[in-house]
């Protein structure tokens, strides 16, 4: 055994690439509370001061600063620092802190914009090399795009599609490179390409390129790392390396590429068991581990990716989804992986303040420990910055060493990656069938094939049978976009260092996504249970609904609506999957919208359930505001009959918020609730779940007097943000969301 | 069988134990000059069997287990509808549910048979003298008498509740008292002070009845906490003297 890993227990992971067996022969579960945990040294404070007020200075900016004469790359900026004395873990994306990268691989109009909007130019050498000689994902997507693609995509019917910048969302396994140092990994995929022969087939030959590519970048990660004066290619040999070397291996990924979610994947058992060895030999206590443990969170809080004004409506308050995911049960003998670590890192929530970033995931089983699941709901009261997702219904599929990236997109780590999708919207697809294929803000025919319908009163079978017509010929589209987009991302902007951290036989998934879905839901049960005549224009088309009676309403735990629901989930979901997906990836789907709901409503018209023009639709999977009007539980219980593993396994995301007071008298009973609330969403097979703390009028007033309130933090959907990172329609949709309350 | 709900809040945090189904039944002899719920005073068409309100209680049933979460009772008068009510009580204890009922005991009888199956009663107080309960509720005191006799016999455990209004309960006079009018109830095990709010304003005005309290100002939230803080150690001290 190499001398860097004496002490721990010897396992398969000592011949082979194992992270999961390391974890699994060598860590030690925590049972007991939080009473262990220490506060913020000097060092941290002063590194954190430093940084908080670069914060400041940015808000007020909105960027504080971009190289504009390097271009994005795992090695191509010199090393920078915040305080560089009292840094205890390095490392920056570029030279200084908050300056920003250029990434013109995904595309180079959306670079222009980008720095047009912040008053910068780009180096003209770099200017001419991208214009001139190299071309980028975004032109390659767009020689291949077709007709009725970029109509889907100019009327809004799919949206945020990556197509002009990083797809994100895979999850380098950054543990590898403190585990087993970067030579080793080296050495590992030159033995894969040397296997990689046979008939010179498409795939191969992509296959042997890729691995080239991610054996030279694991090359710059050694490169860069050694601009800050460390030696990467052996293994980490204590605690602090082992946090050191994994940092360098998520900053690498984060220079090199700018998609749009940027995870880290699941650290905490395996930190745990560096500190644990640390601390058993007396190298440190626990006043240093959370010293590495805080200035680690505090290089995750500044990442940054440059982004358009029109990004930034979509995705508010410079999101960077640095999901951080913790706790879940092993799958063999449904142990306990919660360790001291999984405290220690809500606990930078306490030390540094309450923030977004890390995106923190707590992979919530049934069987974690009390202690662990009440500090949970008391953090979560405290800083409305934790999501949980149910380890029972993923662990069964991805086993007990994934992670989630992006909000609720569940990969094992090293082993899956998956394409990006974005999302299709099931409130426009709808009207096309009751408008023939016509859009109804844009008046123009994107699906050719349907009939306008000019009944009086819609009729709800007729409705049902078109628009499932209707998802057939979206699904085709969406499909082809998918395998375009992604074709052209692997060709002209390939993450190869964080391909370098996977095994070369990765598993690959393609992941879809729908927006709108309660708003689809209502309106097919507004058009089977009540009466609706659509008001139409000279045209035909219908621009409004005129709705008799009531109707059930998803949100309620009715199964009438309920069902419609699951049916239609299950319908989009078996299109979709007919199609073959680009490099043998396999079909997944989400119900996740992020802050994106909001455009989206803009870009649709009103709709049978009786939404007008242009309101926004509720996030994500949740039910529309104000109509789950039968409280928490059965709006919950709605949300939990979506089918995760046979239909959405890519994540079905709710956010919920609730008035503290209304949660129980007592600090204590509120925490005791919070934790009945999830373990009774959890134990139905929900997925995940946002949970808000708060009151409604603390954020009208921050929305009015955003000084009062700088560190408000609040749970979107899949991402926390500073609730003044909001655009102001952002901000006034969260507002008018259901706020759950008990008089 | 049909019992007459008026509705169902599936998050109840503050009526009773843990996360609660609060069941607000529809029909109520009294009308409490304060009463924030006038909506149902008047009984409505039945539209629950037994078997679909157990049913929609028993989805909830996962969020119970922790802190004696379950099923609360409540109106209305959920005692007016007792026969239904038995009925659905014998259901939920096949489910292991806990079960509590929120009433003021003005009901129809039967209490033992019901009582035999609650968990907790959440007893509202209305007033402690005769004629001012009755100038308060506009019926006599007598039933609620009954009710707890069948309670204190029953030995299910109990909540006390008090809206404190303005000028009537907000009282050392009215305080004492109430410590003595305790002494008739047994098991007793917590007791909550609701100040009297003005949220029940507007439904009146919504459904044209007069509001006998138009005048009337809210309870003060914090020092109405502070007198059940007071009134309770009062009572512990007198618990423990015996007297």
């Amino acid at each position: 055994m190499r001398e860097e890993w004496n002490g721990f227990q010897e396992g398969t992971w000592c011949q082979e690439i194992n992270v999961r067996d390391f974890i699994q022969k060598n860590y030690k579960a925590y049972d007991q509370d939080e009473s262990f945990l220490q506060g913020p040294t000097e060092k941290t404070k002063k590194v954190w001061d430093r940084c908080s007020e670069l914060l400041k200075e940015e808000l007020k900016k909105h960027v504080l600063d971009i190289d504009v004469d390097h271009m994005s790359g795992i090695n191509a900026y010199e090393a920078g620092y915040i305080d560089k004395e009292n840094e205890v873990i390095v490392g920056l994306q570029t030279d200084a802190p908050l300056k920003r990268i250029v990434n013109p691989y995904g595309g180079i109009r959306m670079v222009y914009q980008e720095l047009d909007a912040y008053g910068y130019k780009l180096n003209p050498t770099v200017d001419k090399y991208f214009n001139e000689f190299r071309k980028t994902h975004n032109q390659g997507v767009f020689d291949a795009y077709t007709e009725d693609i970029r109509v889907a995509r100019h009327v809004g019917l799919l949206t945020g599609l990556p197509d002009a910048y990083g797809r994100g969302r895979i999850i380098g396994d950054y543990r590898r490179i403190a585990l087993y140092g970067i030579d080793f990994l080296m050495a590992e995929k030159k033995k894969d390409w040397d296997k990689l022969t046979g008939p010179m087939t498409n795939d191969l030959i992509q296959l042997r390129e890729d691995v080239s590519m991610q054996y030279r970048a694991l090359d710059e990660i050694k490169k860069m790392a050694a601009k800050y004066g460390y030696d990467i290619s052996n293994p980490a040999k204590d605690a602090k390396e082992a946090v050191q070397w994994l940092y360098f291996g998520y900053l690498a990924a984060i220079k090199e590429n700018n998609g749009a979610a940027m995870s880290l994947g699941r650290v905490d058992a395996f930190l745990d068991i560096y500190f644990e060895r640390d601390l058993q030999k007396g190298l440190l206590d626990e006043t240093q581990v959370q010293e590495l443990i805080d200035q680690f969170v505090i290089k995750l809080r500044i990442a940054r990716h440059l982004r358009t004004p029109d990004y930034d409506e979509l995705f508010s308050g410079d999101p960077t989804w640095v999901t951080c995911s913790m706790a879940g049960i092993t799958d063999q003998e449904g142990k306990s992986m919660v360790t001291k670590t999984s405290f220690r890192i809500l606990h930078t929530l306490t030390n540094l303040d309450p923030a977004p970033e890390p995106n923190m995931t707590v992979l919530w089983s049934q069987k974690l420990p009390e202690t662990f699941k009440k500090y949970c709901a008391k953090m979560s009261i405290q800083t409305d910055a934790i999501q949980y997702e149910n380890d029972d219904v993923m662990r069964p599929i991805y086993g007990d060493d994934y992670a989630i990236a992006c909000c609720v997109s569940a990969m094992r780590e090293g082993k899956d990656m998956q394409f990006f999708g974005a999302r299709c919207n099931l409130a426009k697809a709808l009207l096309y069938s009751i408008n023939g294929g016509v859009d109804e803000v844009k008046d123009q025919l994107v699906i050719p094939g349907f009939e306008k319908m000019t009944d009086e009163v819609l009729d709800y079978e007729k409705v049902k049978a078109t628009y499932w017509r209707m998802i057939e010929k979206v699904a085709e589209i969406y499909s082809n976009a998918m395998n375009i987009i992604h074709y052209m991302h692997d060709k002209y902007a390939y993450e190869a260092g964080q391909m370098a951290l996977h095994d070369t036989n990765v598993n690959r998934l393609m992941a879809y996504g729908v927006a709108g879905l309660s708003v689809a839901v209502d309106s097919l049960s507004a058009i089977k249970y009540a009466k609706v005549k659509p008001v139409r224009n000279e045209e035909g088309i219908a621009i409004d609904f005129v709705i008799e009676g009531d109707f059930p309403k998803y949100g309620n735990d009715d199964d009438r609506v309920d069902n419609i629901a699951k049916e239609l989930l299950e319908k989009v979901y078996s299109e979709l999957s007919k199609h073959t997906c680009y490099r043998g990836a396999h079909p997944t789907l989400s119900v996740l919208t992020i802050t994106s709901n909001v455009v989206y409503g803009s870009k649709t018209g009103a709709t049978p359930d009786g939404r007008k023009a242009g309101v926004p639709f509720a996030p994500g999977a949740n039910p529309m505001h104000g109509r789950d009007s039968s409280g928490a539980v059965a709006s919950l219980n709605s949300v939990a009959k979506l089918d995760y593993a046979g239909c959405c396994r890519d994540g079905i995301s709710n956010t919920f918020s609730i008035v503290p007071n209304s949660l129980g008298h007592s600090k204590e009973e509120q925490i005791e609730n919070l934790v009945s609330l999830l373990d009774g969403y959890f134990v139905q097979g929900a997925h995940h779940l946002n949970v808000n703390v708060l009151n409604r009028e603390t954020l009208i007033e921050a929305m009015n007097d955003p000084e009062k309130y700088p560190l408000l933090t609040i749970r979107v959907s899949g991402y926390a943000v500073r609730f003044n990172r909001l655009t102001r329609k952002q901000q006034e949709e969260v507002i008018s969301r259901t706020f759950h309350e008990s008089l | 069988m049909k019992g007459s709900i008026d509705s169902i809040e599936s998050f109840g945090l503050v009526d009773g134990p843990g996360i609660r189904t609060v069941v607000f039944f529809s029909g109520c002899r009294l009308r409490c000059k304060y009463c924030h719920n006038p909506e149902m005073w008047v009984k409505k068409e039945p539209n629950y069997t037994p078997e679909e309100l157990v049913d929609r209680i028993v989805r909830n049933k996962p969020y119970f287990k922790r802190n004696q979460g379950g099923v609360t009772f409540s109106g209305g008068e959920p005692l007016l509808q007792v026969d239904f009510l038995i009925e659905v009580c014998k259901l939920l204890k096949e489910e292991n549910i806990h079960i509590a009922l929120d009433t003021a005991g003005v009901g129809v009888g039967k209490y033992e048979e019901l009582l035999s199956y609650v968990d907790l009663v959440l007893l509202d107080i209305k007033h402690i003298e005769k004629e001012k309960y009755q100038d308060l509720t506009g019926q006599p005191m007598e039933e609620s008498l009954k009710f707890i006799d069948a309670l204190n016999r029953s030995g299910k455990k109990v909540w006390i509740r008090q809206v404190i209004v303005p000028g009537l309960m907000d009282n050392k006079e009215y305080q004492d008292g109430l410590l003595d009018y305790l002494r008739t109830i047994k098991n007793i095990e917590r007791i909550e002070f609701l100040p009297y709010h003005t949220m029940g304003k507007e439904k009146y005005h919504k459904l044209n009845i007069p509001y006998p309290y138009d005048e009337m100002e809210a309870m003060d939230k914090e020092v109405c906490a502070q007198m059940e803080k007071e009134f309770i150690e009062k009572w512990k001290e007198r618990q423990e003297k015996g007297i």
